[in-house]
């Protein structure tokens, strides 16, 4: 018998192993926002005012793609070829499995974040970020946010076949009008309200804030507040929808 | 009064999904060691049944207890004792078997080594091969592994050998055999009548979510159709004729055969099969009367 914090340790340590194994999984999920910041940082050398926007803007897109693109896959998959309704006939407890899951996802999300603050000191003269604390804090917010509503948006997406193009409506799109890449104000304005009605672009503002600019946590209280809405919002559907198995018509 | 010796006690068990009735009044009970086969056609209620028994279904009405608990509590003490081989359930393709043994085994209290049970399931020749490379019964056989690392005493089989080759059916056979040899107790469902006759201590034949007959194999088949006695006469034609009374049937025949000459070729005697009784049973006119007995 073991405790549910070492069974959930001895699933972290399976999730890590299968994802190195997984090339296209390790592709989209960890290598794409680093070759984008690699790309677009060498398209923009120069222009430090771009770069100061394409760092924290990579860092929100890692967030978003370790955390909501690689979670509803993996839930998706794992429900429609029943390893979850496996899993479920198992003595694991159900905390400790998702436990397991969720923290091989917060793995990448760190990683990440390390390789994108240490390239913007590096090579795209960016000093170190100037308020760590609140890196931290908005880089939990957003994980917990675009987790859980990765989770959530699984129980939208039918069968396994369908997941990259469900995924990839919601992601290309989101990255693209939340200002990744560029700033947000030469977005059209209608973009630019649907972009300021979604988490990413207050994630990106609340990461831009802590790494390049300096301003204070207080002064980003409302996009912290935004990524929160998301966040409880997706952890009511995650939980109240979630099945263990197909659905059976 | 819940029979302390029963592996599986079920009375009374009802499933409804909105209008539909798929059990309308299960009874059944296990013994420990024993193997019973749920037989039936598709869509019968097998593996509602089974699934309501493995926790994985909410029951409408009904007691169900199995090795003591009520499945529906979803107790992890029950999961720690019980082992289950799904219809069909896919597991992560990026392990090798021995790995998925292994972290399998670690959930368990006292679980049996990997070693062992790969050699159980007949996987020593690919324990460190990728999952997503294994092929169709590979898969399947470890499939039967993962369910027996955790040393359950009571096994679900939810139609374990569908879709096999002959052989890989034989291999399954000896897999659930060397399990009853081990004395586990195991709850087999299958629409293969072979199947539940070269495994089953008991069959459980069920349709339209009722149970129709529940017996040892052999016992079926005597309880409810007639013997057939067959054989070609002179024009070369198969007569076939059923009777409850084969000696005295016999006697006639013969002795009549016998008084012109004539030899009865290809004579033979055969008690009801178990195919005979279910494909009684399981015929289509008509709703089963035990179903209809019971509705309100």
């Amino acid at each position: 018998m073991s405790g549910a914090l070492v069974l959930a340790w001895r699933q972290y340590r399976l999730e890590r192993r299968m994802f190195w194994r997984n090339p296209s999984a390790a592709f989209f999920n960890f290598l794409l926002p680093l070759l984008f910041l690699g790309f677009f940082g060498a398209i923009l050398h120069g222009k430090q005012h771009d770069l100061n926007r394409l760092v924290p803007g990579i860092a929100g897109m890692s967030v978003m793609s370790t955390t909501f693109t690689a979670l509803a896959y993996n839930v998706v998959f794992l429900r429609e070829r029943g390893v979850l309704k496996r899993i479920r006939g198992t003595p694991l407890p159900a905390g400790s499995y998702l436990g397991g899951v969720a923290a091989n996802a917060v793995t990448n999300t760190a990683l990440q974040i390390t390789i994108i603050v240490l390239a913007g000191k590096l090579f795209f003269g960016l000093d170190w970020p100037r308020d760590w604390a609140e890196l931290m804090v908005f880089v939990v917010a957003g994980v917990v946010c675009f987790a859980a509503l990765g989770v959530a948006f699984a129980h939208a997406i039918p069968n396994f076949e369908s997941t990259a193009a469900y995924v990839n409506a919601v992601f290309l799109p989101v990255i693209f009008i939340s200002g990744v890449f560029y700033d947000v104000k030469n977005v059209p304005t209608f973009l630019r309200d649907i972009a300021e009605a979604l988490p990413l672009k207050h994630l990106i503002d609340g990461l831009s804030a802590a790494l390049v600019n300096g301003s204070s946590l207080s002064k980003q209280l409302s996009a912290l507040a935004v990524v929160g809405l998301w966040g409880a919002a997706g952890i009511f559907f995650a939980v109240r929808g979630f099945s263990w198995e197909q659905s059976r018509d | 009064m819940i029979d302390s010796e029963a592996a599986i006690e079920v009375r009374g068990l009802r499933k409804s999904y909105g209008e539909f009735e798929a059990l309308r009044g299960i009874d059944i009970s296990v013994r420990r060691g024993e193997v019973l086969g749920l037989l039936g056609p598709n869509g019968a209620g097998k593996t509602t049944t089974v699934e309501i028994l493995e926790g994985y279904r909410t029951r409408s009405a009904g007691e169900v207890w199995v090795l003591g608990y009520d499945p529906g509590s979803r107790s992890r003490a029950l999961r720690e004792r019980i082992g289950i081989v799904l219809q069909s359930g896919a597991i992560y393709g990026h392990v090798s078997p021995r790995e998925a043994l292994e972290h399998w085994a670690s959930l368990y209290p006292r679980p049996r080594s990997v070693e062992e049970v790969l050699a159980l399931a007949g996987l020593q020749d690919c324990a460190d091969v990728r999952v997503r490379k294994l092929s169709g019964g590979q898969l399947r056989r470890l499939d039967f592994a993962l369910a027996l690392v955790g040393d359950p005493e009571l096994i679900f089989l939810d139609e374990p050998t569908t879709g096999f080759d002959p052989e890989a059916r034989r291999g399954a056979w000896q897999t659930v055999r060397n399990l009853r040899a081990l004395g586990k107790t195991i709850l087999l469902t299958t629409h293969y009548l072979d199947e539940a006759q070269e495994l089953a201590d008991r069959v459980a034949i069920i349709k339209n979510g009722s149970i129709l007959a529940i017996g040892p194999p052999r016992d079926l088949g005597a309880g409810a159709s007639n013997y057939r006695v067959a054989y070609r006469d002179r024009s070369g034609k198969m007569v076939e004729h059923r009777t409850e009374e084969p000696t005295t049937l016999l006697h006639e025949l013969t002795g009549e055969a016998l008084a012109r000459g004539e030899s009865l070729r290809e004579l033979h005697v055969a008690r009801p099969s178990l195919e005979d009784v279910y494909l009684e049973l399981t015929a289509d006119a008509g709703e089963p009367p035990p179903a209809e007995g019971r509705e309100r």
